[in-house]
C-alpha cells in the first residue's frame, strides 16, 4: 500500500505545486458587506462562446466594483440549449445574499417565448440589473453582392444556402427575415456555432451568411476588405423611443428595415413584421441580461446596481469595452428592467405565426 | 521567398518571448498541472484547461498561452500511466494504449511500455509542432477545400476501422459499431431538434450521453470489476520486469512505424471535429494492418503501446491548425482552449497568423517545449509509478470506482451521470463477456454525431446544388479528395476483414451453453427493434433518417447472426461466454456480487451524496471484501476521501447530491 501512497503524495504534490503557481499575485482584499464572500456568476454556456466572453468581461470588473471587493468567478453550467442552466437557477435561487447571479442570452429567450416544453424557468421570477445589447451583419459572396443595389428584388430568383444551428436558435432573427424579404433561401440545419457558418460561406458551400458583430469586426471584415464578400444589411439598433436605427458600429450598413422597405413585398408593419421585431429585440437588442434570485433584499439589488453604474461610469469603460464587446448601450437600473421585459415579451399572435412557420417551412414544432 | 523573410523572424522572435522565466515558470506550471490530471483516469484536457480558465483573463498573453498549450500538450503523454498500468483510459486520447499496454503491464513488462510510450509521446509531440509551424503557412487554402462532403467521407474512413477492429466474428462488430451509433442518437436531433429514444420527462437523456460516461463505461467498469472478481495484483508475477531501456530501443526499433503514426496523429488532428477519441483508434488500425506477423496484437505487442502514443501527442499539433486558423476547434478541449484564447484577447483566426505571428509561434515553441518536460519527468517517475502494479488490486478498486464516479459527474454535474455510467457500464460487461468489439461500439459511438451532421448537411447542399443543374451537384460530391478517401475506405475494410482475425480483445475464448449468447442476443435485437420503431415515429425527415438506417442496417445483422446461432452448434465463436472458462470462469468472486458493490455506492450516493456514501463505501469494503482490520479500513477510507476532497477543492468542483441534500443544508463538500 506504500507504493499507493507514495504516487498520490507525487501526485498531490504536482498540484499543490502547480495550484500554487497560479494563485500566487492573486489580491486578497476585504472590507464592507460582500467582503469575504465569492460571487458566482453562472451563465448556462460552455467555455468558448460569446457569453463567457461578455461574463468574463463583466466578472473582474464587479469584483472591482462592488462594495466588499468579493472575488467573481463566472461558472458555466452549459446543456440542452442553455435551458439546463436557466432551470438550474430557477431552481437553485441560492441563498438571496448576492453571492449568485446569472447571466441569459438570446438562445435562453428564444425557448422562452415559443413555450419550449423543456422551459421550467420564468424570467418574471427574477431580478434584472443589466442588460447588453449587441447587433448583427448580413453579407454576401462578391458576385451575388454585385447584384445587391439596396433593396433584394433583383435577388428573388437565386438560390441561397445558408448554415444555421437550427430554426429555434438565434437564426430564427435572419431566417425570418429572408423569408420576409422574399429571398429563396435553403437552410442547412446542424452547424456547431455561427464560426462554422462562416466557414461555409468561405468554401463557398453557403452563398449568404450573417455574423454578430464582434465575429463580424474579427472574421468577416478581412473577407470585405479582400473583396470577397459584401456586407448587405445589418440589424439595426434600438433607439430611445424604440425605433430600429442604424447600429453605430455599422454606420454605412442599412438596416434590414431599411432594406425591407426598399424591396417589393416586404412590409415593415404587419404580424410578420411585429413577430420579427419582437425576435429581434430579445436576441440582439437586449440579448444578454444579468439577474440576480427573485428573493433578493432590495439593499443587494441596490448594491449591484451602484456597482454596475460605477463600472459603466468609468472613464475608460468606452474603450475597454469596445474591444471585448463592440459599441452597444448596456442597460442599467430602470433600463435594465424595461429591456428585460422588451426581451421576454412576445405577443400572442406574433408567437403562432412564428410557430406557424418553423412547423409549415422546417417541420419543426415544439411539443 | 515568404518562409524565409516572415516565418524565420516570427520564430527567432516568439523563442525570445517565450524563455524569459516568467513565461517559463507558466509553461512548467501548466505541464505540471498537465501530467498531474493526465495521470487521473478519465480525466483530460477539457477538465484541466476548465481548472486554469478562470485565471486567463487580463493575464499576459505568451504567460496563458504557455500555460494552457503546456497543459494540452502533455495529458497525452500522462495519460498512459493509468491506460498501461490500470488498464482505465487515462483520456479519451489513449484508449487504444489499453489494448496492449496492460496486456503488457500484466506480464510484468509495465516499465517497459510506459518507456515506449513516453518516448512516441516525446516524438509525436515534436513532430506535431514541427508539422504545425510548417502548416500555419500553407494550410490555409488545404483546409478551405474540405468541405462537408469531405468531412462526411473521414468519418465514413474512421468508421471504416471498425472492420480492423470487429474481432473473430465480422457480424458481432457490425452489431457493436451500430449499437455505438445507435446509442449516439440518442436525445434531441441535432438538426431539428426532434427527440430520440428520450422525452423531457427525463431532461438527462435529452442532451444524449457524454464520451467520459460512454467512456468509462465500456472500458474502465468492466476491466476493474473483472480484476476485483481475481483479486490478485495486475502484474501477475509481481515484478516490474524489463526496464526503461528496453522501452527506448523497442521504439528505434519501430521508428518508422512511430513517425506514421504520428503523421497521422496530425492529419486527424487537423480535420475540425474528428478529434482526439478516434486518432488512437486509427493509428491502432494502421499498425495492424502494416505489420506482418500481428498475432501478439491485443496480447501485449509494444507495437500497439507505440502506435497510438505516437498519435496522440501528434494530434495537438494538428488540431491547433484548424483552431489557429479558422478559430474552428478540433475537438472538444482545443473548443475550451479557444475560450481561453478569447479571455486572452485574442481571436484566432487568419488574421491572427497574419498579424500577431510572433505570438502565434510561440504556441509552437510551447508545444515543443512541454513535450520534452512532460515526457522527461513521466519517464523519471515512471519506475516509481509501475509499481502500482504489484498491488492487491482489491486494495485499489476502491479508489478506482471513486475516481471514476468523479470523473463522470464532471460530464453533466447530476446524479443522472452515475445512473449513466452503471447503466453503460453492464452493456460495457455483457459486450466484454461475449466478445462483442468494445472498440467498434465506441467508434460507432464517437462517430454518430458527426456522421449524421456531415450527411445530412452534405446532402442538403448537394441537392440544392443538383435542383440547379447536374454538373453543380456532382462537382461539389465528386473531388479529388473525396474520391482519394474513398478509395481508402474501401481499401481499408478489405484489408480490414481480411486482417481482423488476428486482433483479440480477449486472448483466449470460451464457449459454454447456447443460452446466455442467445439470450442477450435476443435482448439486443429487441433494443434495436424499439429504436427503429421510435425513429420510425418522429415526423421530421432530417431527424429521423439517420437512426433508421442505422437501426435497419444493425437489425439485418442481428437477425442474420440469431440465425447462424441457431443452426451452428454451441462450440461456434458465435456463443463466446468468458463465464464459462478462463480466468473469468475461475475467478473467486461472482460478476454480480462485483457489480453489486458499485451498485451499492450509486445507490448511497442517491441517498447520502457521494461523500458520505464514499465513507460507508470504502468501510464496508475494506472490511468485508479485503477482509482489512477495522483500524486500516477506516485509515484507508480516510486516506482516499481526503485526496478526493483535496482534489475537488482545487479543481473547484461539487459532489453528486443526494435525497439527504435535498432536506438539508450541509456545508461543502456534503453539500
Amino acid at each position: 500500500m506504500n507504493h499507493l501512497s507514495a504516487t498520490r503524495r507525487v501526485a498531490l504534490s504536482l498540484c499543490a505545486v502547480s495550484a500554487l503557481a497560479l494563485t500566487a499575485g492573486l489580491p486578497q482584499t476585504a472590507h464592507a458587506d460582500l467582503a469575504g464572500e465569492t460571487v458566482e456568476f453562472v451563465i448556462p454556456f460552455s467555455e468558448s462562446g460569446g457569453s463567457a466572453r461578455w461574463a468574463n468581461f463583466f466578472a473582474p470588473l464587479l469584483s472591482e466594483a462592488l462594495d466588499g471587493n468579493p472575488t467573481t468567478v463566472v461558472v458555466y453550467r452549459p446543456g440542452a440549449g442553455s435551458t439546463a442552466g436557466a432551470n438550474w437557477f430557477q431552481e437553485n435561487q441560492g441563498d438571496n445574499d448576492g453571492t449568485l447571479i446569472f447571466g441569459t442570452s438570446g438562445s435562453t429567450q428564444f425557448p422562452y417565448l415559443l413555450r419550449d416544453p423543456r422551459v421550467r424557468y420564468e424570467y418574471r421570477d427574477w431580478i434584472p440589473v443589466l442588460a447588453s445589447g449587441t447587433g448583427g451583419v448580413v453579407y454576401l459572396p462578391a458576385d451575388l453582392g454585385a447584384r445587391f443595389d439596396g433593396d433584394m428584388d433583383d435577388l428573388q430568383d437565386e438560390f441561397f444556402i445558408f448554415g444555421s444551428q437550427g430554426a429555434t436558435t438565434l437564426d430564427l432573427v435572419p431566417l425570418l427575415a429572408f423569408r420576409m424579404l422574399g429571398l429563396q433561401v435553403e437552410p442547412v440545419f446542424g452547424i456547431e456555432g455561427r464560426g462554422d457558418g462562416r466557414l461555409m460561406f468561405e468554401r463557398g458551400e453557403a452563398n449568404i451568411d450573417y455574423q454578430t458583430s464582434s465575429a463580424y469586426i474579427a472574421s468577416v471584415q478581412p473577407l470585405v476588405d479582400q473583396g470577397l464578400a459584401v456586407p448587405v444589411m445589418s440589424w439595426g439598433i434600438l433607439d430611445d423611443d424604440g425605433n430600429i436605427v442604424r447600429d453605430p458600429t455599422f454606420p454605412d450598413i442599412p438596416t434590414f428595415a431599411e432594406i425591407c422597405e426598399a424591396t417589393a413585398g416586404c412590409e415593415t408593419e404587419g404580424t410578420a413584421w411585429e413577430a420579427w421585431r419582437a425576435f429581434f429585440v430579445s436576441g440582439f437588442a437586449a440579448q444578454k441580461l444579468v439577474y440576480l434570485p427573485g428573493g433578493t433584499a432590495p439593499e443587494v439589488v441596490a448594491l449591484y446596481e451602484e456597482a454596475l453604474a460605477e463600472i459603466l461610469a468609468r472613464p475608460d469603460f468606452d474603450e475597454i469595452s469596445a474591444a471585448e464587446l463592440g459599441v452597444y448601450p448596456q442597460m442599467i437600473g430602470e433600463a435594465a428592467v424595461v429591456a428585460h421585459e422588451a426581451a421576454i415579451t412576445v405577443s400572442d399572435e406574433a408567437r403562432q405565426f412564428v410557430l406557424d412557420w418553423l412547423r409549415e417551412d422546417y417541420g419543426v414544432t415544439l411539443e | 521567398m515568404d518562409i524565409l523573410n516572415v516565418a524565420l523572424p516570427a520564430l527567432g522572435e516568439a523563442l525570445t518571448l517565450l524563455f524569459q522565466p516568467q513565461q517559463l515558470m507558466f509553461l512548467c506550471a501548466g505541464v505540471l498541472l498537465g501530467l498531474s490530471i493526465g495521470v487521473l483516469p478519465g480525466l483530460g484536457g477539457i477538465a484541466g484547461l476548465s481548472l486554469v480558465l478562470p485565471f486567463m483573463f487580463g493575464m499576459d498573453p505568451v504567460a496563458g498561452l504557455a500555460l494552457m498549450v503546456g497543459l494540452i500538450a502533455v495529458i497525452p503523454t500522462s495519460d498512459t500511466f493509468s491506460s498501461v498500468l490500470l488498464g482505465i483510459p487515462g483520456s479519451s486520447a489513449s484508449q487504444a494504449t489499453v489494448l496492449d499496454g496492460f496486456p503488457l503491464a500484466r506480464k510484468g513488462e509495465a516499465g517497459r511500455a510506459l518507456a515506449a510510450a513516453f518516448v512516441s509521446s516525446l516524438y509525436g509531440g515534436l513532430f506535431g509542432a514541427m508539422i504545425l509551424t510548417c502548416i500555419i503557412f500553407v494550410a490555409r487554402p488545404l483546409i478551405l477545400a474540405f468541405g462537408l462532403p469531405e468531412m462526411m467521407m473521414i468519418t465514413i474512413l474512421g468508421m471504416s476501422m471498425v472492420a480492423i477492429l470487429a474481432g473473430r466474428v465480422p457480424l458481432k462488430g457490425v452489431i457493436a459499431c451500430g449499437l455505438g451509433l445507435l446509442l449516439g442518437t440518442i436525445g434531441s436531433a441535432p438538426a431539428g431538434g426532434s427527440l430520440r429514444m428520450s422525452t423531457y420527462d427525463i431532461p438527462y437523456l435529452v442532451d444524449g450521453f457524454s464520451l467520459v460516461i460512454v467512456g468509462l463505461g465500456i472500458y474502465a467498469i468492466p476491466e476493474v470489476v473483472s480484476l476485483l472478481r481475481q483479486d490478485k495484483p495486475i502484474a501477475g508475477a509481481g515484478k516490474l520486469g524489463r526496464g526503461w531501456l528496453h522501452g527506448l530501443r523497442d521504439w528505434w526499433n519501430n521508428k518508422w512505424l512511430s513517425t506514421k503514426c504520428a503523421a497521422i496523429g496530425v492529419v486527424v488532428g487537423v480535420i475540425p471535429g474528428l478529434g482526439g477519441s478516434v486518432v488512437d483508434w486509427i493509428a491502432y488500425g494502421y499498425a495492424v494492418q502494416s505489420t506482418k506477423d500481428r498475432e501478439k496484437f491485443g496480447q501485449g505487442d509494444i507495437r500497439g503501446v507505440i502506435a497510438p502514443e505516437s498519435s496522440n501527442n501528434a494530434k495537438e499539433g494538428g488540431g491547433l491548425v484548424p483552431t489557429l486558423i479558422f478559430g474552428i476547434p478540433g475537438s472538444g478541449s482545443m473548443a475550451v482552449f479557444l475560450g481561453g484564447l478569447a479571455l486572452l484577447g485574442m481571436s484566432p483566426g487568419p488574421a491572427m497568423i497574419r498579424q500577431d505571428l510572433d505570438i502565434t509561434y510561440t504556441i509552437v515553441w510551447s508545444l515543443a517545449l512541454a513535450n520534452v518536460i512532460g515526457a522527461g519527468l513521466c519517464v523519471l517517475l515512471s519506475n516509481q509509478i509501475a509499481k502500482l502494479t504489484t498491488i492487491r488490486f482489491t486494495l485499489l478498486a476502491p479508489f478506482l470506482f471513486m475516481m471514476i464516479a468523479f470523473a463522470a459527474f464532471q460530464s453533466r454535474q447530476s446524479l443522472g451521470d452515475l445512473v449513466a455510467l452503471v447503466g453503460i457500464g453492464l452493456i460495457g460487461i455483457l459486450l466484454r463477456r461475449f466478445d462483442f468489439s468494445r472498440p467498434a461500439f465506441l467508434i460507432g459511438f464517437v462517430l454518430s454525431h458527426q456522421a449524421e451532421q456531415f450527411t445530412n448537411m452534405a446532402t442538403q447542399i448537394a441537392s440544392a446544388r443538383f435542383r440547379r443543374s447536374f454538373e453543380a451537384g456532382l462537382d461539389y460530391i465528386v473531388s479529388p479528395i473525396t474520391v482519394t478517401i474513398l478509395v481508402l475506405t474501401v481499401l481499408s475494410i478489405v484489408i480490414g476483414i481480411r486482417q481482423s482475425k488476428n486482433i483479440r480483445e480477449n486472448i483466449e475464448t470460451y464457449t459454454g451453453t447456447k443460452r446466455a449468447p442467445f439470450l442477450f442476443m435476443l435482448v439486443v435485437t429487441a433494443y434495436v427493434g424499439v429504436a427503429i420503431v421510435d425513429a420510425a415515429t418522429i415526423s421530421r425527415f432530417g431527424d429521423k433518417v439517420f437512426p433508421l438506417t442505422v437501426g435497419i442496417a444493425t437489425m439485418i445483422a442481428c437477425l442474420v447472426l440469431l440465425v447462424r446461432m441457431m443452426r451452428r452448434p454451441e462450440t461456434d465463436d458465435a456463443f463466446i461466454d468468458l463465464e464459462s472458462g478462463g480466468a473469468d470462469a475461475e475467478a473467486p468472486h461472482g460478476l454480480w456480487r462485483t457489480l453489486s458493490w458499485f451498485l451499492g455506492l450509486l445507490i448511497l450516493s442517491g441517498l447520502f451524496g457521494l461523500v458520505i456514501a464514499l465513507a460507508i463505501f470504502f468501510v464496508t469494503f475494506f472490511r468485508l471484501r479485503a477482509r482489512l482490520s477495522w483500524l486500516s479500513a477506516v485509515l484507508y477510507a480516510a486516506a482516499g476521501i481526503g485526496f478526493i476532497l483535496f482534489l475537488a477543492n482545487v479543481l473547484g468542483r461539487d459532489f453528486p447530491p443526494g435525497l439527504l441534500q435535498e432536506y438539508t443544508n450541509l456545508p461543502w463538500p456534503l453539500r
